[in-house]
């Protein structure tokens, strides 16, 4: 997790050259994992680390899709609802029983659950670009519409798998691991180092940070912008399936909670990562950091003591801050 | 002649039926918060299908039920509705501070006010308040605990938001523990979500190498709790009390689950319950005036059955 600088040139990498805007968030980190030991010993326990990890696993992949989408200079907000509605469909497909055998059944379940999430980036895509809405109001409006679907599907109740084989053969996508690394953290792992080559050593890598930080230039240049925004959203709706798929084995239901604010985590990620709100830079590495921050400062207040139950929500929210602050005195110090 | 007269007759009577009828042409305007989770999910359901019930039961009666996503829209709902020229309301406000005014005005229309869960901030405004008894759900939770650990132990509890209900239901366990050596390791909150309470049981079984029981109040979030320690393999827990009704957690009960043993009734159907005594206050003329409230039923092996609804959402 130390190739931060992965946009750089690696042929002009030395010491001096690390972007310390790029580590910030690491040193943040490391600093909450300190905290945490300090807190309650058990926090650095294999256990609850794995655990923290693993947890983070939704916001995390999430996340990468809206570094895509927020380094091109949009935005989405739709993504908790379209988490709920893509395991919605999923469950609701599983509960037919139309493939048989478990292994192709979940396969078959899987392919789809990724072409509802593409299918759902399409849609905001192509509705922010071709209707020149903003993307704010494109996906609140998608929002909405998603999560409505959801309960409508659900029938106002939960979407839950009934068959117990499938479950019991679903189930080790959150809970196994393989050599000791809980799946989830590989599927983390993966969808970073797919996005990392996307975004750094591609053509269409440079085409979103160049459309995020001018987006004139950028048309001007040649770079068909609209192709590229739409695809950004894409990204973004395939990113929220894989998290579906590694979700839904957790519970083995959809409720109305599910992706309940998940957006305001992904987009706190992003920006705690180092991306640019107002596009034009991205930080996959940054923002798979950003997601483990939040997990581990909900675990940290569930284990320590010494905070009233009430007040938990401002704790985190200073916590949050304090990290921002903490990366940007290191910019300056530069 | 005779057939004449017959004729007539049938016909005048159909007439004098349908002038009965049209007397009895009611509405009844049901306002619920939409489903945002389970329970609220259960109470839409149950409201929709007393709805269906109510309209065949009474001819000329028109049910109307209106879902609000929040405090603000239900307060225009209910204005909505009340134009429409309703003779009753049934409502469970999202909130009692923010929508007693609201109600009050449709009262002042004339209209019967049932009031169902949460109570209004002035109980003069609410002709029948209908609910369950959140007090003695924590009180049941907490006595239930007591005796089964034999009055010894270690409990955590998952609580739900920090809203009224909630602190109830809290001092009503407290009370339902008094006196014993059961002690509570934990309060977190869980937001009423299973995904939340899944982190938080996590949490508790890093955080703690010794768990007897635990509390969440909310059948949703033992959905989340189950799935933790099973995760965790830890056999120290014993069981886990939850509460509400869910039809998979009274199939366990059912079941004999043994991390289910009880749970405890706070049921959605309480909707239905005060539309029908709302129905029979306007057409039967019973006097349904007053507080009606449920108990927080025990639920165990023995009498799960009665309450097991397989076609409910929730």
């Amino acid at each position: 997790m130390t190739d931060t600088t992965a946009n750089k040139n690696p042929a002009r990498r030395s010491l001096g050259d690390i972007d310390l805007r790029a580590v910030a968030p690491f040193v943040a980190l490391a600093v909450l994992l300190v905290l945490g030991a300090l807190v309650n010993p058990n926090f650095l326990g294999v256990d609850n680390l794995l655990n923290v990890l693993t947890r983070s696993a939704f916001i995390a992949i999430i996340a990468v899709g809206a570094t895509f989408v927020i380094s091109a200079g949009g935005l989405d907000l739709s993504v908790g609802a379209m988490s709920a509605f893509v395991a919605g469909v999923m469950i609701l497909f599983l509960n037919t029983g139309v493939v048989s055998g478990e292994i192709p059944m979940l396969a078959v379940a899987m392919l789809l659950a990724i072409g509802v999430g593409a299918l759902c980036g399409l849609a905001n895509g192509v509705i922010t670009t071709q209707g020149r809405i903003e993307p704010f109001i494109v996906t609140l409006g998608t929002m909405g519409i998603f999560r409505a679907l959801t309960i409508y599907l659900a029938e106002g109740g939960s979407i839950a798998m009934k068959a117990p084989d499938l479950r019991a053969a679903y189930r080790p996508v959150y809970f196994g691991n393989v050599f000791g690394v809980p799946i989830p953290v590989l599927v983390i792992l993966a969808v970073a180092l797919v996005g990392a080559f996307l975004l750094y050593r591609t053509a269409f890598g440079r085409h979103v940070i160049a459309v995020g930080s001018n987006e004139d230039v950028a048309r001007y240049s040649g770079i068909p912008v609209n192709r590229v925004r739409t695809l950004t959203y894409v990204i973004q709706g395939v990113c929220v399936a894989i998290a579906v798929l590694v979700y839904v084995p957790r519970l083995g239901a959809a409720t109305p909670t599910t992706g309940l604010l998940w957006e305001l985590q992904a987009i706190t990620a992003v920006v705690i990562g180092g991306t640019a709100l107002k596009g034009g830079v991205g930080r996959i590495w940054g923002t798979i950091c950003g997601a483990l921050i939040l997990e581990v400062v909900g675990n940290i207040m569930v284990l320590s003591n010494f905070v009233s139950e009430y007040l938990i929500g401002a704790v985190q929210g200073a916590i949050i801050i304090i990290a921002m602050l903490v990366q940007r005195s290191l910019v300056r110090r530069r | 002649m005779r057939k004449f007269l017959l004729g007539s007759v049938a016909a005048g009577l159909m007439l004098v039926a349908g002038v009965a009828q049209a007397q009895e042409t009611k509405t009844i305007a049901v306002s619920i918060p939409a489903a945002d989770h389970g329970w609220t999910g259960g109470v839409v359901y149950h409201a929709q299908e007393q709805a269906k019930r109510l309209e065949a039961r009474y001819p000329g009666l028109k049910v109307i039920v209106k879902t609000s996503p929040d405090g603000a829209s239900q307060a225009n709902a209910l204005e909505d509705l009340t134009t429409q020229g309703i003779d009753a309301l049934v409502t469970l406000p999202h909130n009692s501070d923010e929508l007693t005014d609201p109600i009050r005005q449709v009262k002042e229309k004339g209209v019967f006010i049932t009031v169902v869960d949460r109570a209004l901030t002035d109980n003069a405004v609410a002709d029948l308040y209908v609910a369950g008894n959140n007090p003695a759900l924590g009180r049941v939770a907490g006595e239930y605990i007591k005796e089964k650990l034999n009055g010894k132990g270690n409990v955590v509890v998952i609580r739900g938001l920090p809203i009224v209900i909630d602190e109830e239901r809290n001092k009503g366990f407290d009370e339902g523990i008094a006196g014993s050596d059961i002690k509570v390791l934990d309060r977190q909150f869980g937001n009423w979500s299973r995904d939340d309470a899944f982190k938080v049981m996590q949490d508790y079984l890093s955080k703690y190498p010794q768990i007897d029981a635990v509390w969440t109040q909310d059948d949703d979030m033992a959905v989340g709790v189950l799935e933790a320690i099973k995760q965790a393999n830890r056999e120290d827990i014993q069981f886990v009390v939850a509460g509400a009704g869910m039809k998979d957690m009274i199939k366990k009960v059912m079941d004999g689950d043994k991390m289910i043993p009880v749970d405890i009734l706070y049921p959605p159907a309480m909707v239905a319950v005060a539309m029908d005594l709302t129905a029979a206050g306007l057409y039967d003329h019973l006097p349904v005036r007053g507080s009606y409230i449920l108990d927080a039923t025990l639920v165990t092996k023995d009498n799960a059955k009665d309450f097991y609804y397989p076609d409910s959402p929730f």
